[in-house]
């Protein structure tokens, strides 16, 4: 592997954050506590620093505040490059540091295609210069995501490319799919897909009572199971590394769990709108809400929770989705698809929490240790010797979202207005702060 | 109406705009019904234009052509002295890319009174509603909603039948597809009528009766004893998607001919919002029929769309019976 582009490391005086409910989910650590950080990295961390800061160091009150490892979300769609009136490299960073996430995933559906060598380098160098928070590169498993030619896996996993997928389209082409699974293996590249049949699933909305009322077409539950069930079969034949990127019902999750059982190499995972809002809230044609896969039923919203609590559901992502005024300002069938959720990744996930349905500690795993183990990011952690990136968090602060306020170049939150109950107070990546809470929100 | 008329219109019916038939009370119905009973009178008695709309300016936007329904709506507004505006939408720059929303806004700076809109999507007129500050009617969209369609219905059996309440109402056809059939349910519901829909299932919603309507996919048995029957407009594309194999299997387990309309009550009557696929929904025999009343449908459509516009011009700043 070729040498990595990346920031190089602070260094200089050493900061201690004291006073910290540590937690960390790779270790289970849930404790009171300090945490020492030099030259970008952990160097010390426990019990022994809760109240003691080393002499020469910076000294952070953590007010008993939350000090958790900096988020890792697997699914950023950006519009950089081809779309930077939505968002570019450097408004997603900053989004993402407001929202505690210290590791983005972008995604290869930018115009063009990050489907060679030359764009990913090209991600690399411009989120090197530019952004706030680390960001690793999706590359497209076929060329244009057109789901016909693979892509050069091999070269781009040496350039960099985290991981490859078809983005928000599905490889229909069955051959097509077998190869790449297999071909991927070769270079131990993990293969992430979006799960839809595409002529199961041209409707506008989840397909029931709702899409029935509004005069939607629907798209059911089959549309991604049918193709999951597929995948889960080539990667029985293949033995291929694969990630479901975002399920959405108890159908799908069932596939997994079965996979998993199997030990098949499969693993899922679920955007934070299917955990925390489900078709109602569409109401009347409210654009903001129209996401792919679409928002299901109450019932199916439980079920991915429960996926989170039990651990059959590995990772949370953002799903981050930056649309405008000219995708989101339309009839509903006509709106795109997306929304922002950087900024309220973690308070949104607070709310299972908070309404006891999940455990911190096994929210945040799905945050961080989770992602960082599928990807092979040695981030993640809590730990001696591990990259300081790291999100201090008030769980219980209240606060209204503002989508005026968001950091992101797009306001299509599907949170605005809505009440959270938990805020991030400082975001550090490798040793620097890239977010601090004022205190007061910025105009 | 009198402006004691006005104030019990602001009253009894407190809505701005027309956008769909959820939600609508059977005495906000019945209100508009009766408007609508006293306008076919009226019409029938060779009656002139009326001055309600006198120096109000209508719009027609159809983003969809529709020459029924369009016109309708423009002999409604005339025979109420408005001045009527068709937006002629394939020499608009709505086919240059602009956005719904920046047509409604270009029309709402010119400050017409009363827009009718009819959109192929869902949705589209409600959202066209939140852009601007006249009153909205909603003319169809997508396979959401058709308020006028369903109103005139509802007076057309009213009219036949001297009630709606306890009647048996079938639906048959493309419900899938159909705002018609939506908006239906929701008014034959408010005013006590038990509806059924038929169709095959490739042409029905999810979760169907949900919306309120027993569910046959037999036409045979969901016909039996019903007071009306309601075609519905089955579109050749449908054939192209594979909801259903031909023409002649349709009409054979779906299409109103004469052996099935026997199943109904003797005096039940055919309806069908038009136009007419003669031989793919309905036996051209049976639309021709003395007991189709499709004809006094379009008669009704007039008289409901003034009532409709009347009732919503309650609501304009400065309204007065006469003009200014």
């Amino acid at each position: 592997m070729r040498k990595p582009i990346e920031k190089p490391k602070s260094v200089g005086p050493a900061t201690v954050f004291i006073n910290a409910r540590l937690i960390d989910p790779a270790s289970n650590r849930d404790e009171p506590g300090g945490l020492l950080v030099k030259d970008g990295v952990i160097a010390d961390l426990g019990a022994h620093l809760r109240r003691n800061a080393p002499e020469g160091a910076t000294v952070v009150d953590c007010k008993g505040n939350v000090l958790a490892p900096g988020l890792i979300d697997a699914q950023v769609f950006t519009g950089e490059p081809g779309y930077e009136h939505r968002e570019t490299l450097k408004t997603a960073s900053h989004a993402a540091a407001a929202g505690g996430v210290t590791t983005i995933v972008v995604m290869p559906d930018t115009n063009p295609v990050i489907d060679q060598v030359a764009l990913v380098d090209f991600i690399q160098r411009r989120a090197r210069d530019n952004a706030l928070v680390h960001v690793h590169t999706m590359a497209a498993m076929t060329k244009g995501l057109q789901g016909e030619e693979m892509t050069e896996i091999g070269l781009l996993k040496r350039a960099g490319a985290i991981a490859f997928s078809n983005g928000k389209s599905s490889v229909v082409n069955t051959r097509v799919m077998r190869n790449a699974l297999s071909y991927a293996k070769d270079f131990g590249a993990l293969v992430v897909h979006h799960t839809e049949d595409p002529y199961l699933s041209s409707g506008a909305m989840n397909s029931g009572e709702v899409a029935s009322r509004l005069g939607l077409s629907g798209v059911s539950k089959i549309s991604e199971t049918i193709m999951l069930e597929r995948d889960v079969r080539l990667v029985e034949m293949t033995g291929g590394r694969y990630h479901a990127a975002t399920i959405s019902c108890q159908e799908s999750l069932d596939v997994v769990r079965h996979a998993k059982a199997r030990k098949l190499p499969v693993s899922c995972g679920v955007s934070i709108n299917h955990l925390t809002l489900n078709e109602n809230d569409i109401g009347s044609y409210r654009t903001f809400f129209k996401v792919r896969p679409p928002l299901r039923r109450e019932e199916d919203r439980a079920a991915m929770v429960q996926g989170i609590a039990n651990g059959d559901i590995d990772i949370i992502v953002s799903s981050h989705d930056p649309q405008d005024a000219d995708t989101k300002r339309r009839p509903f069938a006509e709106a795109a698809d997306g929304a922002v959720g950087l900024e309220t990744l973690l308070s949104a996930a607070l709310r299972l929490v908070h309404s006891g349905d999940i455990t911190l500690p096994a929210m945040l795993k799905a945050l961080t240790i989770n992602p960082a183990r599928l990807l092979g990011l040695h981030s993640g952690r809590l730990a001696k010797g591990a990259i300081a990136d790291l999100v201090l968090f008030d769980p219980g602060e209240p606060w209204v979202v503002n989508k005026d306020l968001l950091r992101s170049r797009s306001k299509n939150t599907p949170f605005d207005e809505a009440k959270m109950q938990g805020r991030v107070l400082k975001t550090v990546v490798a040793g620097e702060t890239v977010y601090e809470y004022a205190g007061v929100e910025r105009t | 109406m009198t402006s004691k008329s006005n104030a019990n219109a602001l009253k009894v019916f407190p809505r701005r705009h027309l956008l769909t038939c959820e939600g609508l009370s059977a005495n906000e119905i019945n209100f508009l019904l009766d408007l609508a009973d006293r306008n076919a009178d009226h019409i029938r008695n060779n009656g002139r234009k009326r001055q309600v709309l006198a120096g109000r300016t209508l719009i027609n936007l159809f983003f969809e052509s529709s020459t029924r329904t369009q016109s309708s709506f423009e002999m409604a507004g005339k025979r109420l002295s408005a001045d009527v505006m068709n937006m002629n939408v394939a020499t608009s720059s709505v086919t240059k890319g602009e956005t719904l929303i920046d047509t409604a806004v270009t029309l709402n700076a010119m400050r017409p009174d009363i827009i009718v809109v009819r959109h192929h999507a869902a949705g589209a007129v409600e959202l066209l509603s939140q852009k601007v500050d006249c009153s909205v009617i909603n003319a169809g969209d997508g396979a959401h909603q058709h308020p006028t369609q369903a109103l005139l219905d509802a007076l057309t059996i009213r009219r036949a039948k001297g009630r709606v309440a306890g009647l048996t109402v079938a639906i048959c056809g493309d419900i899938l597809h159909s705002r018609v059939a939506r908006s239906n349910i929701n008014v034959l519901n408010a005013l006590g009528a038990r509806v059924r829909i038929i169709a095959p299932t490739t042409l029905l919603p999810s979760s169907p009766e949900r919306l309120g309507c027993e569910v046959f996919t037999d036409m045979w048995k969901g016909i039996e004893n019903v007071d009306i029957v309601m075609m519905l407009r089955l579109q050749r594309e449908r054939m192209e998607s594979s909801y259903v194999p031909s023409v002649r299997e349709f009409f054979h387990f779906f299409g109103l001919d004469h052996e099935k309309l026997a199943r109904a009550k003797p005096d039940a009557l055919v309806m069908h919002p038009g136009p007419m696929n003669r031989g793919v929904e309905i036996a051209s025999t049976i639309a021709d029929h003395s007991r189709s009343v499709i004809r006094d449908q379009v008669e009704m459509g007039v008289a409901v769309r003034m009532a409709v516009l009347e009732a919503l011009s309650a609501h304009l700043p400065g309204f007065s019976e006469d003009a200014p």
